[in-house]
């Protein structure tokens, strides 16, 4: 199967929010009761039932003013961190076309995915206690479709192709707009990409991490220790089996009626 | 739209004012990205806000609400001054060289007037050509004679200059001067810019002169006729071209013939009088073809009535008389109307001082709403609309109606490419679609004057409803829609020879026999037709073209003449004679829409406006004389667009010392009156430039519409997804007004006008994107609000238009929502 990229060229974003609205209604997402913001902004931020929002920012810079709008979704990271540090096998599987897709029914609501995300993706429903996030559509894409913001976009801002055309494409646009390529490949590679105006730098842009990383911790973690645990745990379980050869099973005793 | 929408992709140039398509067209801003990626082409945005058009925009220029002509008489007298213009096309395809009556003064001459005015109306006399002795008018193909219009166009607009507007408009500039060396660089025969506007421009007591400065500005540059250029107006609903294409406004009938007023008595008197008459052999002067296409109307309506009986049934607009908007709800507000049906619309809300029309609608007897849902007009009389339904007299029936999906149809978008929809699903519930409402209310209203009788029952009882039977079994059928689009397109209800002189053959057309084009109708009663610019949209075969979606595209312009059918005659770009010379040669070699092949005597590409040889016809097909007109007699107030000031504003105009359009119909000097009905009296007050009233409201105010809502809210505040996107009503402040006013992040505000001192309250959006206009070397501020909210829906919140002006520009009465003012403090 081949691998896909969407695209985001932000220089021809107009913030009209058709891929929020596509999105919840392809993934059949409820409205989220909300209130002014104080900007266009809303929801204010990704939630359990939001998984794709437009960020704005008002930024001044050598006397110009920028209205920057930025479609804020899952990156759909090669070496996804949430499904690394996933405890639960089956709860978050990176596919072969490059999306990282969650699965409610195995979910344990540990909420280890949303502190190892780089890009502060996932969100958590306190009550269902099941985490949420893009899943890239991967059913349609599975059906050859493109994900639904890609469908509904109507300005050309989001594009969806092979790794291949996607890859060459940004270049060829980041050269035409003397534009930036988030995030810098091979830096970290995703199956998400910007295309950022040059005019604005990566830190303009709110809730944007400038350098993505997988968390040294979780890389130490279950990479190096994660070894040792299996020693742990065969450990344990041989000292079991030894105590129960040495020992013999475990018998209750019986209590005695009345007491003393 | 001249053009079309996927046409915007070969502008060299784009100019949005007066619109905000990103926000509210946001599919046309594929074709704007197309022709910046593709072409290179230059983005301008004029606009009082920074918008989500402005935010990609090469150059953004502020000016302040209701400076649009002068503004544009700045870039006008730029192209001017720098001979930045299109001579050839200037010279051969414009009315600069016509002379015009020396008696006729200008602006300049007149402190802002035009010579002719007695009260508050031009006698237009004066503002007339000089004839030959052939009838034909005088020309100086030199351009240098004073009293040609190209030297009155450069005396009007010399006054315009970037100092002077920047002063006026609050515009930078150096903005100023960015916008006018980028678009006036479209003057280069080869390039073409194309100017997008809306309501912004057109919502104003001289919105049409507004437009009138876009086609001055055009014509200029030779950007009319070829591909990326044109005026385009971005339709605020999906079918409203539809709507005005079909009659649905008080002045026209369809295919936009002239309404009948008393004073034309007789079909002859209307044709004599609404018939232009022109002696130049080459225009072809198509409005001299009246009397066909009235004549097919009255037989499309009435097809056994003769024809002065027929037009003797339809009712006129008294003299003098005006039955717009305003004054119907004026005479509402009086007791005059009595019963109202409101379909598919929502007055309580979208209406200029709506607080007041929501009295006006309590006058009436009765009144019928046909909608998606209960709207704030059919609820006027609820608890949550401020009123005690126990004092509310009128009876109110709510008929629900189908969606877009749930009936069948044609849909004319805004660049006249007319598409058949086709019915998804069934309505929900009771819910009809409007032709069957119509057509039982038709058929049982015809039942009664049968069984009754009444005052003059013949117009009724006789009138032609050949669709929708009533059965044996006294069942009224559903008619279908495909059975009206063919009367639209009209057919022969006599035989009829017809001689086709440029193939010098006769054509003979038997009764039932389909009109295949508008120069078939005929004067004398032998064809009927419902709009005769629909003529030609069902072929002879009976095809309804509206259905052909064919994606072929012979000229690579993205025209697709088989996909859809576009009025007139699936020409997709109007008056496409002017993008080739005389010779027949596209100015463009690179995006030629039409051209003249010299071996097949034929044109080839587009529908070419008007048959004949190169140079045979003049281009403007529609203008008396064809000629693309700098200056417009027909404009109650003015052959070249003046700079006036808003109704209320709070800056002297500089330019003249008239400080407002002199023409317009003044409802504040009526409710002055002792006379007045109180209604009116409150509801039409306004803060003139140094009255009072100004000094309480400071504030300009601006009504605006988000992508995330649409027109009233009626159907997208009942759609939580779009509720979530936007929830409140809120309004937007520069950052130094809200410190001057003490208001914060979060805050609540409230804002009065004149007409509303209890006033509304919003949400404070303060915004780097507003900034204080620097005009006469002091700060004026402005807010910005959506009209969008109102108290029913699943979001409720204050109604814009509570606030706004009732006041209406002299030749449409569109009201001037875009610039009034308000008084914002918190709440």
């Amino acid at each position: 199967m081949a691998e896909y990229i969407k695209l985001i060229d932000v220089t021809k974003c107009t913030g009209c929010r058709g891929c929020q609205v596509a999105c919840k209604q392809w993934n059949s997402l409820p409205a989220v009761d909300t209130m002014f913001t104080g900007s266009l902004q809303n929801p204010k931020d990704l939630n359990y039932n939001t998984w794709c929002l437009i960020r704005f920012d008002e930024v001044e810079k050598d006397g110009k003013l920028n209205w920057l709008m930025r479609h804020d979704a899952c990156m759909h990271c090669e070496t996804p961190a949430c499904a690394k540090a996933c405890p639960s096998p089956g709860a978050l599987t990176k596919n072969e076309n490059g999306s990282v897709v969650h699965n409610p029914a195995y979910c344990i609501g540990c909420r280890s995915c949303i502190v190892a995300c780089p890009f502060d993706i996932p969100r958590n429903d306190k009550a269902l206690e099941k985490m949420a996030k893009c899943s890239l559509c991967h059913d349609r894409i599975d059906d050859g479709k493109k994900p639904a913001c890609v469908t509904a976009c109507p300005t050309g801002c989001l594009t969806f192709g092979t790794k291949e055309e996607m890859l060459k494409a940004a270049e060829k646009r980041a050269e035409k707009v003397k534009g930036v390529i988030y995030p810098a490949n091979p830096h970290y590679e995703t199956h998400v990409m910007y295309i950022l105006p040059g005019t604005v730098g990566v830190e303009d842009f709110s809730h944007m991490n400038p350098h993505p990383k997988m968390p040294a911790t979780l890389y130490w973690w279950k990479n190096l220790f994660k070894p040792f645990t299996l020693i742990g745990i065969a450990g344990v379980a041989g000292a079991a089996f030894l105590h129960y050869i040495i020992k013999g099973p475990h018998r209750v005793h019986e209590k005695k009626e009345g007491g003393e | 739209m001249t053009n079309h929408w996927n046409d915007i992709q070969h502008a060299d140039a784009i100019l949005i004012m007066g619109s905000n398509p990103a926000e509210n067209h946001p599919i046309s801003f594929k074709w704007v990205n197309e022709a910046r990626t593709k072409r290179g082409a230059k983005l301008i945005v004029v606009d009082p806000r920074f918008t989500r058009s402005a935010a990609t925009a090469d150059i953004y220029a502020r000016l302040r609400p209701g400076t649009d002509i002068a503004f544009l008489g700045a870039v006008i007298n730029y192209a001017i001054e720098k001979n930045r213009i299109h001579e050839e096309y200037v010279k051969n395809y414009t009315d600069a060289a016509y002379i015009v009556n020396p008696a006729f003064q200008g602006a300049t001459d007149l402190d802002g007037l035009f010579s002719g005015l007695t009260g508050a109306k031009y006698d237009k006399a004066t503002w007339a050509y000089e004839m030959d002795e052939n009838g034909i008018p005088k020309q100086d193909l030199t351009l240098q004679d004073p009293l040609c219009v190209y030297q009155l166009l450069k005396k009007h607009y010399s006054r315009y200059t970037i100092k002077k507007v920047s002063d006026i408009t609050g515009c930078d500039a150096a903005d100023l001067e960015a916008v006018c060396e980028t678009y006036t660089a479209t003057c280069k025969p080869e390039l073409s810019g194309t100017i997008m506007y809306a309501m912004g421009t057109t919502q104003h007591t001289y919105g049409s002169q507004n437009v009138r400065a876009f086609a001055v500005l055009q014509l200029l540059l030779g950007n009319i006729g070829n591909a990326g250029g044109g005026i385009n107006a971005l339709r605020g609903e999906s079918n409203v071209q539809g709507s005005t294409d079909h009659g649905a406004l008080f002045h026209i009938l369809t295919g936009y013939l002239k309404y009948p007023k008393a004073n034309q008595p007789t079909l002859a008197v209307y044709n004599e009088q609404n018939t232009p008459k022109n002696k130049d052999p080459k225009s072809l002067n198509w409005w001299g073809n009246t009397p066909k296409y009235m004549a097919s109307l009255m037989k499309a309506w009435w097809r056994d009535a003769d024809l002065e009986t027929a037009y003797s049934y339809l009712p006129k607009i008294d003299d003098g008389k005006n039955y717009s908007y305003l004054p119907i709800y004026s005479a509402m507000a009086n007791g005059e109307i009595k019963g109202m049906f409101v379909w598919g619309m929502n007055p309580a809300v979208g209406a200029p001082s709506s607080k007041m029309i929501r009295k006006a609608i309590a006058q009436l007897d009765w009144m019928v709403c046909v909608d998606l849902w209960e709207t704030e007009t059919s609820a006027f009389w609820q608890k949550e609309a401020g009123v005690n339904p126990a004092d509310i007299k009128t009876e109110v029936f709510l008929l629900p109606a189908a969606s877009s999906m749930e009936k069948e149809g044609s849909i004319s978008n805004s660049g006249r490419w007319c598409q058949w929809r086709y019915k998804a699903i069934d309505p929900v519930g009771h819910a009809e679609d409007d032709l069957w409402i119509i057509n039982q209310i038709v058929n049982r209203t015809k039942a009664l004057y049968a069984k009754e009788g009444g005052a003059f029952p013949d117009p009724i009882a006789n009138l032609t409803w050949n669709y929708g039977k009533v059965g044996l079994d006294g069942k009224i059928h559903p008619p279908s829609p495909r059975e009206v689009a063919k009367e639209i397109n009209g057919y022969f209800i006599a035989e009829k020879e017809i001689e086709d002189k440029a193939k010098g053959e006769i054509k003979k057309f038997k009764p039932g026999d389909i009109v295949p084009s508008f120069a078939m109708l005929q004067d004398d009663g032998s064809t009927v037709c419902g709009c005769w610019v629909y003529a030609g949209s069902i072929d002879d075969k009976g095809e309804n073209k509206m259905m052909k979606r064919d994606p072929a595209d012979p000229t690579g312009l993205g025209m697709f003449p088989n996909w859809s059918w576009s009025w007139p005659v699936n020409r997709r770009i109007v008056y496409n004679r002017a993008s080739v010379n005389v010779e027949g040669k596209p100015f463009s070699k690179e995006k030629p829409v039409l051209w003249w092949s010299p071996l097949k005597k034929a044109w080839l590409g587009d529908i070419p406006d008007g048959n004949g040889d190169p140079d045979a016809i003049l281009p403007f097909i529609m203008v008396p004389h064809g000629r693309g007109m700098l200056f417009a007699a027909g404009m109650s107030d003015g052959p070249f667009p003046e700079h006036y000031e808003p109704l209320e504003s709070v800056v002297k105009n500089t330019l003249s010392n008239s400080q407002v359009s002199p023409v317009i119909t003044r409802w504040d000097e009526k409710a002055k009156e002792e006379t007045c009905n109180p209604i009116l009296a409150a509801g039409c007050i306004a803060a003139l430039y140094g009255s009072e009233e100004a000094k309480e409201f400071p504030t300009i105010c601006s009504t605006y519409r988000v992508s995330e809502h649409w027109q009233t809210g009626q159907m997208t505040r009942w759609i939580p997804w779009l509720n979530e996107l936007v929830p409140n009503q809120f309004v937007e402040m520069s950052e130094e007004f809200a410190r001057e006013h003490g208001i914060t992040f979060g805050d609540k505000v409230k804002l009065t006008s004149a007409r509303n001192v209890e006033g509304i309250t919003a949400y404070a959006m303060i915004t780097k994107r507003l900034k204080p206009f620097r005009i006469q070397g002091k700060d004026i501020h402005m807010v910005g609000i959506t009209w969008h909210f109102g108290y029913k829906g699943l979001a409720t919140g204050g109604n814009a238009n509570d606030l706004t002006p009732f006041i209406g520009d002299p030749n449409t009465m569109i009201p001037e929502y875009k610039a009034f003012l308000v008084k914002v403090e918190k709440a």
